[in-house]
């Protein structure tokens, strides 16, 4: 039913004001604003996925004032209606539009098509062409923090973790978080529950709860509400934000969270478009580039975690560290990753197995 | 399985059906008086954003249960407006209502994202809830309670008393009982403003019980979940609260079993299984009618103007 009744809402705010320059200026003329599109998959007050793209185009309207003009339509479904709401972007003469979905590759490429003066950028897809780059973040850099800390903190020994659907980016996330955990205790295990939605808060909340009821105390997540907080927060036991800090929902059970930071990315293209020197291409930008940054850490978090999750941290921006160096093997006992060697992004990006030691 | 994590599984069981329960119920009565409201959903999701609003301003979540209740009636009316007065098509209406009430929600919550509120708490003093058992019985806060009161009133009212029968009549055959002077209009408006108020106290348990914050589609479609659970009980409070509670035990346990490992099923399987569930015992139901048709009221949607 959802999926049929979607609200569309644009702001024109921006754009408004860039409207009365001309009668204001009079004489200096200001050149049209710089269109920029986004189109989002859910609601811009998740304070999950989608807001941290909308904190992304408000760092643009920031950084460039009344030299663009944003505007985005939020709630669009991944599939058909995707294209019409691109084809919408493009036709209201936006130089560039994000789509902020893996689901809306192929509306993006097909949309692409028919305006190959405009550019195109996918979050997280594979499909590019001359006017569509992609662009994606290494979250299993900042699962790998989280992980480290879970692995110290946790007296149960067992992790609760909400994923959303079983596609490579959440499976790796599970993945790089258990491996983190179980460097330091090799007995760790993470129970997933798969809630089969990205945002569903009542749900998600049941989940943590149903979680914490067999046995975990570390709660973390793959979807976008801080409902799972708020539910840690009440069974007392710890839990970690997702894409935001979420800090503000569980004070005492939040003890860091991953940070999706998009504005950069978002910034340096708009420029490019601007100077003429867009190029497509593919990103995937981790905690080094910025896309990824955890958030401050609780002061529950134990000296020896705290320590531990830093080491990481700084191990990944120097290159010396990799979340998955081997050797790795799956709950079958395959040996997927050889002693000393590291996983390609060609494995990373194709991931549908699970590390020893989940249960999902 | 220790008596304690049953008693937490029962309690988060509860919790999940009451918001459910609550509209369902609202919404019974609305039909029963031949309305159909489809904007259930959109009714919940401004309950929920108006009580946490309230209660976020004024610290009391008290006054954001009223405020929520107040909200529901007041979207409800909307729709009671333009279906009683105007005549206006029910079913478009009501999903006109909806959209309109996610809209509307996310434009008045849109200040309120990222703030917290203090969770509805239990009704009875920690005390009385110390053993699991006892906490069974009286760890509930107060909305459950009352939901449960409500079904048993509004199941007394239908059924004995004289108000309830004109209600049934006006949705079983509004001319005759605008024939023998009910007020038919009358009687639908105060129906669908107790669906309105049901429904945004319902909207409101999410957004001051389960999760205490205000975040866009807070229900994720427990209205349309609402909506047909009416049929399922074919409307019949008691069976109504039967079918809530089945509803949110099958979530509650769907999500206990992927918890404690039950990984041969498939996690999309589970997923479903709620509405299977549903879709299965609509049919054992029919199976055993021969009429074919669940006990509808006879004027369910037709709009009734007095010519």
């Amino acid at each position: 039913m959802t999926s049929i009744i979607t609200r569309r809402r644009f702001n024109f705010g921006a754009g408004a004001s860039a409207a009365t320059l001309p009668l204001i200026g009079g004489v200096a003329r200001a050149q049209a604003p710089l269109g920029v599109g986004f189109i989002y998959v859910g609601p811009v007050g998740d304070h999950g996925w989608t807001w941290t793209h909308d904190q992304g185009r408000l760092a643009l309207e920031k950084e460039f004032g009344g030299k663009i003009k944003t505007s985005f339509i939020e709630n669009v479904a991944e599939g058909p209606d995707a294209a019409r709401a691109i084809r919408q972007l493009a036709q209201a003469g936006n130089q560039i539009i994000f789509t902020t979905s893996f689901g809306f590759m192929n509306p993006t490429i097909q949309v692409a098509k028919q305006f190959p003066k405009l550019h195109f950028e996918h979050a997280t897809g594979y499909q590019r062409a001359e006017n569509v780059a992609t662009y994606n973040a290494r979250f299993y850099e900042g699962r790998a923090v989280i992980g480290t800390i879970a692995g110290h903190m946790s007296k149960s020994g067992q992790a609760g973790y909400i994923a959303s659907f079983p596609i490579p980016e959440v499976v790796m996330g599970i993945n790089a978080f258990t491996l983190a955990a179980r460097k330091v205790n090799p007995n760790f295990k993470t129970k997933v529950i798969w809630a089969s939605t990205w945002y569903d808060p009542a749900k998600e909340a049941d989940a943590a709860k149903a979680l914490i009821d067999q046995g975990a105390d570390m709660i973390t997540q793959h979807t976008d509400s801080a409902a799972a907080l708020q539910a840690a927060e009440q069974r007392g036991v710890f839990a970690f934000g997702q894409a935001s800090d979420m800090k503000a929902f569980a004070p005492k059970a939040h003890l860091t969270a991953i940070v999706d930071d998009w504005s950069g990315y978002y910034i340096k293209r708009v420029k490019e478009v601007m100077d003429g020197s867009w190029k497509t291409g593919d990103v995937w930008g981790g905690i080094k580039d910025g896309m990824v940054k955890i958030a401050p850490f609780n002061d529950a978090v134990t000296p020896a975690a705290r320590a531990a999750a830093e080491a990481v941290q700084k191990g990944i921006v120097a290159g010396t560290l990799h979340p998955f160096t081997g050797e790795l093997k799956d709950q079958k006992g395959v040996v997927r990753v050889k002693a000393g060697e590291t996983a390609s992004d060609e494995i990373l990006s194709k991931m549908d197995w699970y590390i020893d030691g989940v249960q999902a | 399985m220790t008596s304690a994590i049953l008693v937490s599984i029962f309690m988060t069981l509860v919790a999940a059906s009451t918001p459910i329960l609550l509209a369902a119920l609202g919404e019974l009565v609305t039909e029963k008086a031949g309305v159909l409201n489809l904007g259930v959903e959109g009714m919940m999701l401004c309950g929920a954003v108006a009580g946490f609003a309230v209660a976020f301003s004024t610290g009391s979540t008290t006054l954001g249960l009223v405020a929520a209740v107040v909200a529901g009636i007041a979207t409800a009316m909307v729709f009671a407006v333009l279906t009683l007065s105007l005549t206006a098509n029910q079913v478009a209406t009501g999903l006109a209502l909806t959209i309109f009430g996610i809209g509307a929600s996310s434009l008045i919550g849109a200040g309120f994202v990222g703030r917290t509120i203090t969770r509805l708490g239990p009704v009875f003093p920690a005390a009385l809830s110390d053993h699991p058992l006892l906490r069974a019985v009286f760890g509930h806060d107060i909305v459950v309670y009352l939901s449960l009161a409500l079904v048993l009133g509004v199941s007394l009212f239908l059924r004995k008393t004289r108000p309830g029968l004109i209600l049934r009549a006006v949705g079983e055959h509004d001319a005759s009982a605008h024939a023998i002077g009910y007020p038919v209009i009358a009687i639908r408006y105060a129906a669908i403003g107790f669906g309105g108020a049901l429904a945004g106290l319902g909207g409101a348990y999410f957004s001051l019980a389960l999760t205490p914050m205000w975040a866009d589609r807070l229900t994720a479609g427990r209205g349309w979940i609402a909506l047909a659970l009416v049929v399922f009980a074919a409307w019949r409070p008691g069976r109504l609260l039967l079918g809530a509670y089945l509803f949110g035990a099958v979530m509650t346990l769907e999500l206990q079993a992927k918890a404690a490992g039950v990984t041969w099923l498939a996690p999309e399987l589970l997923a479903m299984a709620p509405y299977l569930a549903t879709v299965a015992v609509l049919t054992m139901m029919s199976l055993g009618r021969r009429t074919g048709r669940l006990d509808a009221p006879a004027c369910l949607g037709k709009p009734f103007s007095a010519s």
